[in-house]
């Protein structure tokens, strides 16, 4: 099993090189000098200079390169032109109002979608198996955008329920956390629920045909039972992987619904470094987003091979 | 090469014969003809609405939706609704242009990974970590860096979705390469090109109609995106994306600036998607059971 999983891990680790590289080459996308562009449009000849001397921008593209990738190594993500801090540190700072975001769409998704999609399984092909479904394409075509801005006018304009701009700690006062998170968070989780939805129902439709199934029934399991204790388990895999991949969806959704709830995470300061043209922190973002989901995709994996004993790669 | 010449039914011939029984299913008839209302009345835009989509009316400022601006007026007057249809133009095409980027590029780079092993270690790490980036970052960041037009958007957009073809034109390819049909093929001598295209590439044709179809809804998504979060086409020029974004600060008191084009875009896309599922549980229906992760 320890093997199983340092195999993961070695395989993880061409994948951060490669998204290493593209964010390196992005840069010289721009139609100019990368060091101005990381300089900004502000900058002095003093510190494009002195950028260009210490990332190695007058020497050759391959040197270049291996400086960026030593500099990202000891985790030198590079300092903000603005600020003047390090990314990595800004990142830092904007974590918690992400995270608890985040986890509150997730725990929604999972209280929500799992259990609706097993049970558009379960009646296969009926009317609650069409809403469910519909709802789901539903979820995948609305932008995230437009969901917010129509649960801000039903339940925070109309209703007068939550609000809708900002953001409070659950560290601080857990009651005005959770009122100014029930709409982010909904909005957050739409796509994400679309998506666990389906992939639920699918799984669960191919579990509902294996043999244990019939077994669990003419064992004379309650019908419930069968569904719930039997079949959704083993339908479980599936679903894990895909929260796995949706949480690249999320991390998109966090930039947009952090924009529209004025949510002081790491999504706005991505939209903010984008248009101040803060290019050190938008590297900087791209390469913890990245991180993020191949860590999040390994931890997956990780559990499969501790969890699952039919799993051997 | 009469062998060759006579491969099991072309799948344009299918989905011709298919193409009578398209009409039967209920779920292409809701989309298509959805989206080919929505369609257009985006490119009649002229003729349906009188109004012209840039006029500044000082006077006319935030109205509420009413018989004249049935989507009411934005904070300069300008009638959203005519906005909507002329702005459809805009985005619909870049949902389509984006869609063929990416399927050409993917269906191209996904065939040769299927032949080639050196090819495949090389493609499929790129694709790995391409698609560890989430593609809302990336295009954004490629539109701000290269600057907004209409080739930078297209392709940031077609970047982000290049990797899923290309998984999938490759895995097309790895099953197919094994069957009898490309085996007695390659053992007649075929030229590897005019084996690809002539005998692989129609197997990949169902599955890549279907991803083409989210991929247009995927697309026409992200140019909204970019367009609300301030990095799409420039301010002056009417596209979903932007009509959203200038509807932002004013959302408080006029929310139709808003929901109005959102509620379209919205339709679009739903039609688009419901399209894609239709056409995926007509032309495979094997694809029916697996989902694919379309954002």
């Amino acid at each position: 099993m320890g093997y199983l999983i340092l195999k993961r891990i070695a395989a993880a680790v061409p994948v951060v090189l490669v998204v290493a590289t593209i964010v390196f080459f992005l840069l010289r996308l721009s139609p100019g000098d990368p060091a101005m562009v990381l300089a900004g449009d502000m900058a002095s000849p003093q510190d494009v200079a002195e950028i260009r001397a210490r990332l190695g921008l007058d020497r050759p593209l391959p040197v270049q390169y291996a400086t960026w990738l030593g500099e990202m190594a000891r985790g030198n993500f590079g300092v903000s032109i603005l600020s003047k801090q390090p990314v990595l540190d800004l990142i830092r700072a904007r974590l918690e109002p992400t995270f608890v975001l985040a986890f509150c769409a997730i725990v929604l998704t999972v209280l929500l979608a799992v259990p609706l999609g097993a049970i558009a399984a379960w009646y296969h092909n009926s009317w609650i198996d069409r809403v469910v479904m519909a709802m789901s394409v539903a979820g995948f075509s609305i932008p995230a955008f437009v969901i917010g801005y129509l649960l801000i006018l039903g339940f925070s304009m109309s209703l007068d329920l939550f609000p809708s701009q900002g953001y409070v700690s659950p560290f601080d006062d857990p009651l005005a956390a959770a009122r100014h998170l029930v709409l982010p968070s909904l909005t957050l989780a739409v796509v994400f629920m679309a998506l666990i939805a389906r992939v639920t129902r699918s799984s669960v439709l191919d579990v509902l045909g294996e043999d244990f199934v019939r077994t669990a029934r003419a064992k004379g399991n309650v019908e419930r039972r069968v569904l719930w204790r039997h079949a959704l388990p083993n339908a479980a895999i599936p679903i894990i992987t895909v929260i796995g991949v949706g949480v690249a969806l999320l991390i998109s959704g966090v930039v947009v619904t952090e924009s529209v709830f004025n949510i002081p995470g790491v999504g706005l300061l991505t939209i903010d470094a984008i248009l101040a043209r803060d290019y050190p922190i938008v590297q900087g973002l791209i390469l913890f987003f990245a991180l993020v989901f191949v860590g999040v995709n390994l931890l997956i994996d990780i559990i499969y091979v501790v969890v699952d004993p039919r799993i051997r790669y | 090469m009469a062998l060759a010449s006579a491969p099991p039914p072309s799948p344009a011939r299918r989905l011709l014969a298919t193409g009578a029984g398209l009409a039967r299913s209920r779920t292409l008839v809701i989309g298509g003809g959805l989206l080919l209302l929505l369609v257009l009345l985006s490119l009649c835009a002229s003729w349906v609405t009188a109004t012209d989509p840039l006029q500044i009316r000082p006077r006319a400022r935030l109205r509420a939706p009413d018989w004249t601006y049935l989507f009411g007026t934005d904070s300069l007057g300008r009638d959203v609704f005519s906005r909507v249809l002329h702005g459809g133009q805009v985005s619909l095409m870049v949902g389509l242009l984006s869609a063929a980027l990416a399927a050409a590029v993917g269906t191209a780079v996904g065939l040769l990974a299927g032949i080639s092993r050196l090819v495949d270690a090389v493609v499929m790490r790129v694709v790995d970590g391409l698609m560890a980036i989430p593609s809302l970052l990336l295009a954004v960041a490629i539109v701000s860096l290269v600057g907004p037009n209409l080739l930078s958007i297209v392709s940031a957009i077609a970047i982000a979705e290049v990797p899923r073809v290309t998984r999938l034109v490759r895995g097309v390819v790895l099953t197919v390469r094994e069957e009898p049909y490309v085996r007695a093929a390659e053992g007649l001598g075929i030229p590897t090109p005019l084996l690809l295209v002539r005998h692989i590439l129609p197997s990949c044709i169902a599955p890549l109609v279907v991803q083409t179809t989210h991929m247009i809804a995927a697309a026409i998504l992200a140019e909204a995106v970019l367009g609300f979060l301030g990095v799409g086409f420039p301010p002056e020029l009417p596209t979903w994306g932007n009509i959203l974004a200038e509807g932002r600060p004013v959302f408080q008191r006029a929310p139709w600036t808003i929901v109005f084009p959102g509620l379209f875009l919205g339709a679009t896309v739903l039609a688009v998607n419901i399209l894609g599922d239709g056409l995926r549980d007509r032309l495979d229906p094997r694809l029916a059971r697996t989902v694919k992760a379309t954002p």
